[in-house]
């Protein structure tokens, strides 16, 4: 079985383009051009050199001396937290804001949940010198104030989604609606590999920087380009798709995706799609999603606000169907306790999303000598409200 | 020949109308079909709401939303619907995002429409080419009459293939736009109309989006067969409810 996607959008028999016509021109476009444009000489150079310049690549590969020794395992942290804007989401902003560019478009719109996405589109439409306007779920702006500041400084327009329930699956339609609204001028900056065909595709790409330096990093730290294990939280899953990408057909490297349970998996508040998700449509991709019996999209919820969409990737989606990936889901305290004790054994504060990658260790055990690689997808600054609420600091 | 087939060899500019089912009360829906057939309207689009309607504007929003909440859902609406055909003969149409309709189960869905005498659906967000692999078939099966978008930005080529799969009508948005973003019609809207007239489709032509009252409808049919209203029909329902619409489309044309 192959696990990327197929010449039609498909991963499996998830994907696709589930698009109203009002749509098509747009995605269409982006279709047709998206591989040429990534494949030209002059896009790579300058991609790799903003990666390196700008958001400061490659991240460090750190063994995680402490933190393997409380586990009895082998574990490093993909350092992605140390990316400029504090999380993985850069790498795709940066290659979208170029193709939008070679695809001559003047407007760059995208939809944010926590904000993190937002401001990582905000700071390469500043680099750029584009027009940015960015999507935030009503309730979202109230709970993330900081971040919408952060848009503000940087020049962009944050809308409120006052529609439907007011966070990150409303913005997402606002922002669909708005590129109805302007079919020519614009370009939509996805912020997951979620969305129709060839989004999901075009951002695992972006994001596959993060497994390409695993792959270098680990053969000249351990002599192996393959570890047992890559393990990465799933909200949409960019951070997880980008450190699965090099590694989707080699069996041998286990696949373990961390979903967010929130108040436990039948509590009627989580986010944890595999276990509570059916197939369906959402947002133009044919995936996983919570759901009522009668195909309404339902609310999730999780303590990270990056982890709770209501649906999953359609690669993730395809990893969870055909058994190639391991779909943990942890609860918010289980990911709080993680979070604090990654700061306190490693001196490194995680955001909450990745809280929850490093929470499995607890229950999944590992052989001794297996090399597990945890994708350290953000760092906790913009979750530091929530730390200290919860623990009271 | 079904009912949309047969109504367009009459020889008059269709006047359709769009209304979202459960809205403004949940037990609306037959009371309203009935109210528009005694006051002439040709057709009409039965609209299944949905959570996350992302084709369209506030004002379809709000009553998809408000319908959600009245406890609107696949299976309430068909028990609503189930007699309708004792009382109203005019072409009726659902028309809702594909989940809905997937969760149903398509072949099902297809079913109970045909049980129910429903004759066409509208869903937007199902790709010609999925249509044409996996639903064609099921469609017809059923006697259902399958109706495409197209949009300024529609290329020709599209236009040819969309018109060879359809058999019921092509429903020309009337610009880049989500539903009720937009009042009137400009030059770039006459001279889409005017094209898309010249190409001499095979099926007839039905113009949504942007019609509101009787100037515009009269723009819009000016070339087209026919148009749609959907928000400022849903507009006038939560200002004056049922009993305003016989003034409203006595007013149109």
């Amino acid at each position: 079985m192959k696990y990327n996607v197929d010449e039609k959008g498909y991963y499996g028999e998830f994907g696709g383009a589930y698009i109203p016509e009002m749509l098509f021109p747009n995605v269409e476009e982006l279709r047709l051009n998206y591989l040429q444009v990534m494949r030209e000489a002059s896009f790579q150079k300058e991609f790799k050199q903003l990666l390196k310049a700008y958001v400061g690549r490659p991240t460090p590969l750190y063994f995680a001396k402490r933190f393997s020794e409380k586990y009895n395992t082998k574990i490093y942290l993909k350092r992605e937290d140390l990316c400029h804007t504090g999380a993985h989401k850069v790498n795709n902003t940066i290659g979208q804001i170029l193709m939008a560019k070679r695809l001559n478009k003047t407007r760059i719109i995208a939809e944010t949940g926590a904000g993190q996405h937002g401001v990582a589109t905000a700071t390469v439409c500043a680099l750029m010198g584009l027009e940015c306007i960015v999507y935030m779920g009503e309730i979202d702006i109230e709970r993330q104030a900081p971040n919408v500041a952060r848009m503000k400084m940087l020049g962009a327009k944050v809308v409120p989604a006052t529609s439907g329930s007011r966070t990150l699956k409303d913005a997402t339609n606002e922002a669909i609606r708005d590129w109805i609204n302007n079919p020519t001028n614009t370009h939509y900056i996805i912020g997951s590999v979620v969305g129709p065909h060839p989004y999901p595709d075009m951002v695992a790409r972006f994001q596959s920087v993060i497994s390409k330096e695993i792959k270098q990093q680990l053969t000249e730290k351990e002599g192996r380009e393959h570890p047992d294990y890559v393990v990465a939280c799933v909200g949409g899953g960019s951070n997880a798709a980008g450190a699965y990408y090099e590694y989707l057909d080699t069996p041998e490297v286990g696949i373990i995706a961390v979903e967010a349970a929130g108040k436990g998996i039948h509590s009627g508040e989580s986010a944890a799609t595999s276990a509570l998700g059916r197939m369906g449509i959402i947002h133009g991709s044919k995936t996983l999603l919570m759901q009522t019996a009668d195909g309404q999209i339902t609310e999730p919820y999780s303590i990270s606000a990056g982890l709770d969409y209501p649906g999953v990737g359609p690669m993730h989606a395809h990893l969870y169907a055909s058994g190639r990936g391991e779909f943990i889901s942890v609860t918010d305290d289980d990911a709080m306790q993680a979070g604090l004790e990654l700061s306190k054994l490693e001196g490194i504060i995680p955001a909450i999303e990745t809280s929850h990658a490093l929470a499995i260790f607890k229950s999944r055990k590992f052989k001794e000598d297996d090399l597990v690689i945890v994708n350290l997808s953000g760092r906790g600054d913009k979750d530091l409200n929530t730390y200290i609420d919860y623990f009271n600091l | 020949m079904n009912r949309i087939q047969k109504i367009f060899s009459e020889d008059k500019k269709l006047l359709s109308i769009y209304f979202t089912a459960g809205y403004p009360a949940i037990n609306d829906t037959v009371p309203i079909l009935q109210e528009l057939e005694k006051n002439g309207v040709d057709m009409v689009e039965i609209g299944l709401p949905f959570s996350d309607p992302l084709a369209d504007g506030p004002t379809i929003q709000a009553s998809s939303t408000e319908a959600l909440k009245n406890g609107m859902t696949t299976r309430l609406l068909f028990e609503q619907l189930k007699d309708i055909r004792k009382t109203v003969s005019i072409p009726l149409i659902l028309m809702g995002y594909f989940n809905p309709v997937l969760q149903y189960g398509v072949e099902a869905f297809c079913a109970k429409c045909k049980e129910t005498g429903i004759d066409g659906l509208i869903l937007p967000d199902l790709p010609l080419a999925e249509y044409k692999e996996h639903y064609k078939t099921i469609f017809e099966k059923y006697g259902l009459v399958n109706i495409f978008l197209i949009t300024p930005q529609t290329s020709e080529s599209r236009i040819r293939q969309i018109d060879k799969a359809s058999n019921g009508f092509v429903y020309m948005v009337s610009s880049a736009s989500t539903t009720g973003a937009r009042q009137g019609f400009g030059e770039v809207q006459r001279s889409y109309f005017e094209r898309i007239a010249a190409m001499q489709l095979k099926n007839p032509q039905i113009v949504g989006f942007g019609i509101s009252n009787a100037e515009t409808f009269l723009a819009a049919t000016k070339d087209a067969d026919g148009a749609i209203i959907g928000s400022a029909f849903i507009k006038m329902l939560s200002e004056k409810g049922i009993g305003g619409i016989e003034n409203f489309i006595h007013s149109l044309r």
